[in-house]
């Protein structure tokens, strides 16, 4: 049977379809068996005591000879086919590799040093072995708890009042803007802001967990109003018709319709700027400060963070250095473990808690 | 008899005390964010004007401010395009990956696994650059001096701890990877479909219908990743101040896998801020200030390029 | 209960442009009113300024009077927040609250307004507003359940019942029926006919079988041009506006030569 369905085919007189569609084409198991391969080398090499990122490197090499055979085979078309998701596919466990390292290193450095002493004392005397980071949990949570009273109301009612209120004025443009730009306020410049606020007041030196606090606060307050403001506008219009047609009055109509609808995005949104806000140090470094004491006070002193104390025990370990150095470690695996779960809760009040039929 | 209306938020003349105060709260809650930046600006003003003008021998680095900030600029400057040069490609593969070679339902819980990156805190990212990669980055900055060292980047001598500005980079290109990768992602994912199914109907490949329909539409939004990734990369600072092992003459110098090595502003702050006193707090505030700046226009270049993309694709 | 309404010399515009024009027309009490015309003829702006709901999009505003019951609705002292309690509305697609169950569907007027009611008070409404929506022999037992979890008819027929639980004078309904299957619609058109008994009643549609199956009065509006506002061309039974129209254009409109 012959065709002529191209006319590239037609110059070349009549082809078999047969030819056409099933011809030049590496078996259905040829990328299986040569990723296959590349895996089973770089294992081998791995296991012979190779360097880990020597054999991942390796594997990587063998797979190239996917597209070189698809050359030989398929011509040039094909093969740049194979070839890219040869690379786009790498390019993925390239950015799973930091990951998985991240998490191995910090779990199996930290796991160790985890106990009950660890978490329920402070450093205050401790040399050298011993000491915990109960202080440090204290005042990371008592820092975030204050960012998170200074930024939330501000943030909802910046949104409430960009999506119900501003109806694109010129003021509703300026904030927008603005939230841009705090988005891109280095976390440092945020604890010098801090700092410089505070040396009105208390004078040079100052060192307070409030300050901290504000600085925090500057860096979640622009996370807030975006995530906030994308979840009030995904609440149909109807919904506020709806509540007017009724004879609710504007403000109740944002409060007991709008809000409750949006309810879950808004959760999500402010657990994942907490999220992001208790792993930050710079701020922290420069305006709450380090002390090896509990300090429950915010408004009193230097305090303590999980961050800062990761930081200060690799930069000043003391001697001998190993105890300090597991203790950051330890404290590092906290603060992990609290931002995952964080994130975690995060979805699992999006997925759970969103109105039903919505989404 | 007629009776004209204002526009509606005038429209009655009875105003419940209840939308006033709730009205009122909103607009005070926008009207506090400007308060915020603008104290942001003033108060960084305020405090860093004293350190730039403040003689040599007042200050700890002994230099005026210029010749102080200068080296700070290009240490962070070079560390971050570095980072943005091996994250980029990464994030567009990641993307490209998630978004059209992995199957759908696989590919958001890929996504998840990126974004788990970017939760991760700096400073852990600073534990794990100074404690796992430095080291195993060593012996191949020993190699890359060896073998190409008439490269004036490879030069040498090669850290043998590994706290080089290239391990910065590397661990910078980490941590900014997650956010570039998800807006790359978000923009792979709204390609019209039409374009794609036009390019395969007329037989093209796989990776000829990404050239074809996917990086035409995308490629602004790639760029505004890449500021994004930019601005972020720069303004880091406890993942640099951890890993990096910083030049006595805060050094210019394009070696990249040596011990000499220029800070960066964010890190030398984080590194000089918490003993600092007198002036010196204030050229330390002063050299924030210019990363500020410095960000940015990094953050508003990256917005106008959005912006403009809206106004010609005419998508969302 | 039923109120009728007079609307004389109504403009309604957008800012500066003039969308409706010139309407002056009589709303009778407990009779069903259609609004027929081509789209964007403004016939759904029309009824939206009968209870102010056009207010909700900015720069709109009217001139003109709209008299229910001889109180003119855009009185300088008239809030738009009693009107609307005064004149329900029922909207093109089923709208219920989907953080609510269908019971607090049914109260939401009262609710949004933290109105304090007893338990056997609130029951009583529900029961009533939902038989009166025909809704109550299908919900009775998951009355916990949330709204948005029911079929497309269930739910306009819930609009409804909330539309009416807080006893207004009028009922609005902005295309009712457009967004459901004929089976859900005729259930509608039936409720419609019970309604009247109680309410004045005014709906927009697009459906000229419709128009005649449920209503007592048809107001015909058209455009008299592109980017020309739309005005009222006639108005008057039911009857007669399908079998005599008065003005070639309403004929040609029920006849389908255009629209």
């Amino acid at each position: 049977m012959t065709t002529t369905l191209s006319s590239r085919n037609r110059d070349s007189g009549p082809v078999d379809i047969h030819e056409e569609l099933y011809g030049a084409q590496l078996p259905s198991w040829a990328a299986k068996a040569v990723i296959g391969a590349g895996v089973l080398i770089g294992l081998a090499l791995y296991l012979l005591g190779v360097n880990l990122v020597l054999a991942a490197l390796v594997v990587f090499v063998v797979s190239l000879a996917l597209p070189a055979w698809s050359v030989a085979v398929e011509g040039r078309r094909k093969a740049t086919d194979r070839l890219v998701t040869v690379l786009v596919t790498s390019s993925f466990v390239l950015a799973m590799f930091p990951l998985v390292s991240i998490l191995y290193t910090v779990i199996s450095n930290g796991a160790r040093v985890l106990s009950a002493e660890f978490f329920t004392y402070s450093m205050r005397n401790v040399v050298g072995e011993g000491g915990g980071i109960y202080h440090a949990t204290i005042g990371t949570l008592l820092i975030t708890g204050g960012a998170a009273v200074i930024s939330i109301p501000i943030g909802l009612f910046a949104a409430i009042y960009l999506v119900e209120y501003a109806d694109g004025n010129r003021l509703s443009r300026w904030i927008r803007f603005l939230v841009d730009v705090m988005t891109g306020i280095p976390s440092i410049v945020a604890g010098l802001f801090a700092y410089a606020l505070f040396v009105l007041f208390f004078g040079e030196g100052v060192r307070l967990g409030v300050g901290g606090s504000v600085a925090l606060a500057v860096l979640m307050i622009p996370v807030v109003v975006r995530s906030t403001e994308e979840m009030l506008k995904l609440v149909p219009n109807e919904l506020r018709e709806a509540s007017y047609a009724l004879g609710v009055p504007k403000w109740r109509t944002v409060a007991k319709v709008v809000l409750p609808t949006a309810l879950a995005g808004i959760v999500t949104g402010i657990t994942l700027a907490v999220a992001r806000v208790i792993g930050e140090t710079a701020p922290l470094l420069i305006i709450a400060g380090m002390t090896d004491s509990v300090n429950f006070n915010l408004f009193d002193g230097r305090m303590a963070t999980l961050p800062v104390f990761t930081y200060s025990s690799v930069r000043s370990p003391g001697i001998p250095p190993e105890f300090s150095i597991d203790r950051a470690w330890g404290a590092a695996l906290t603060l992990l473990v609290i931002v995952m779960l964080l994130n975690l809760v995060a979805r699992l009040v999006s997925y759970f808690f969103s109105p039903k039929g919505e989404r | 008899m007629t009776s004209t209306l204002e526009p509606s938020r005038k429209g009655s003349a009875v105003v419940r005390p209840g939308d006033r105060i709730f009205a009122g709260l909103s607009t005070g809650a926008g009207l506090a964010i400007l308060v915020v930046l603008a104290g942001v600006a003033a108060f960084l003003t305020i405090e860093g004007i004293p350190g730039i003008t403040a003689s040599p021998d007042e200050v700890k680095s002994g230099k005026a401010f210029l010749p102080f900030v200068w080296p700070l600029v290009y240490g962070t400057l070079l560390a971050a395009v570095i980072a943005l040069l091996i994250a980029v490609p990464v994030a567009i593969g990641v993307a490209l990956f998630i978004s059209h070679y992995s199957p759908r339902r696989l590919g958001q819980l890929l996504g998840y696994l990126v974004d788990l990156l970017a939760a991760v805190p700096s400073v852990v990212y600073g534990l794990w650059g100074i404690q796992f990669l430095a080291p195993n980055m060593a012996p191949a900055y020993k190699w890359l001096e060896d073998n190409l060292g008439f490269i004036p980047f490879f030069a040498g001598p090669a850290a043998s701890g590994g706290r080089t500005i290239l391990t910065v980079s590397i661990v910078l290109a980490v941590m900014i990877l997650p956010i570039m990768t998800a807006i790359c992602r978000e923009i792979f994912l709204q390609t019209p479909r039409l374009h794609e199914e036009a390019a395969l109907a007329l037989g093209a490949t796989r990776w000829e219908m990404a050239r074809l329909a996917i990086f035409p539409y995308a490629r602004s939004g790639i760029v505004s990743a890449a500021m994004l990734g930019l601005g972020r990369a720069l303004g880091e600072t406890l993942a640099v101040a951890m890993v990096l092992s910083v030049g006595v003459g805060s050094t210019v110098t394009a070696n990249l896998i040596s011990n000499d090595n220029p800070n960066t502003i964010a890190a030398n702050i984080a590194l000089i801020f918490p003993e600092a006193s007198g002036l010196t707090v204030n050229a330390l505030i002063a050299s924030g200030l210019v990363l500020f700046v410095i960000t940015f226009l990094v953050n508003f270049a990256a917005r106008a390029i959005v912006d403009r993309r809206k106004e010609f694709s005419g998508a969302n | 209960m039923a109120k009728s309404i007079d609307v004389s010399d109504l403009n309604i515009y957008y800012g500066d442009f003039l969308a409706v024009e010139d309407v002056t027309i009589p709303i009778a009490a407990k009779s069903v009113t259609a609004f027929i015309g081509p789209s964007g003829c403004g016939k759904s702006t029309f009824l939206r300024s009968l209870n102010r709901m056009h207010e909700v999009i900015r720069g709109a505003r009217v001139e003109g009077k709209v008299l229910i019951d001889g109180q003119d609705l855009y009185g300088s002292d008239m809030d738009p927040v009693n009107v609307r309690r005064m004149i329900g509305m029922v909207f093109q697609r089923p709208n219920p609250f989907p953080t609510m169950s269908i019971y607090d569907n049914v109260l939401a007027g009262q609710k949004l307004n933290s109105k304090r009611m007893k338990k056997a008070e609130s029951d009583d409404i529900v029961e009533r507003s939902l038989r009166s929506a025909g809704l109550w022999a299908e919900v009775k037992d998951r009355l916990d359940r949330p709204g948005s979890g029911l079929s497309g008819g269930q739910q306009q027929r819930l609009c409804i019942a909330r539309a009416i639980s807080v006893e207004p004078e009028v009922l609005l309904m902005d295309e009712p029926c457009s967004a459901l299957d004929p089976i859900s619609t005729s259930v509608i058109e039936d409720l419609i006919h019970e309604l009247k008994t109680q309410y004045t009643i005014v709906i927009v549609t697009h459906n000229m079988q419709q128009a005649a199956r449920v209503s007592d009065e048809t107001a015909f509006f058209n455009l008299s041009g592109v980017g020309k506002p739309g005005r009222l061309i006639e108005v008057g039974r039911t009857e007669t506006i399908f079998s005599n129209p008065q003005d070639p254009a309403t004929e040609a409109y029920i006849q389908g030569r255009f629209g």
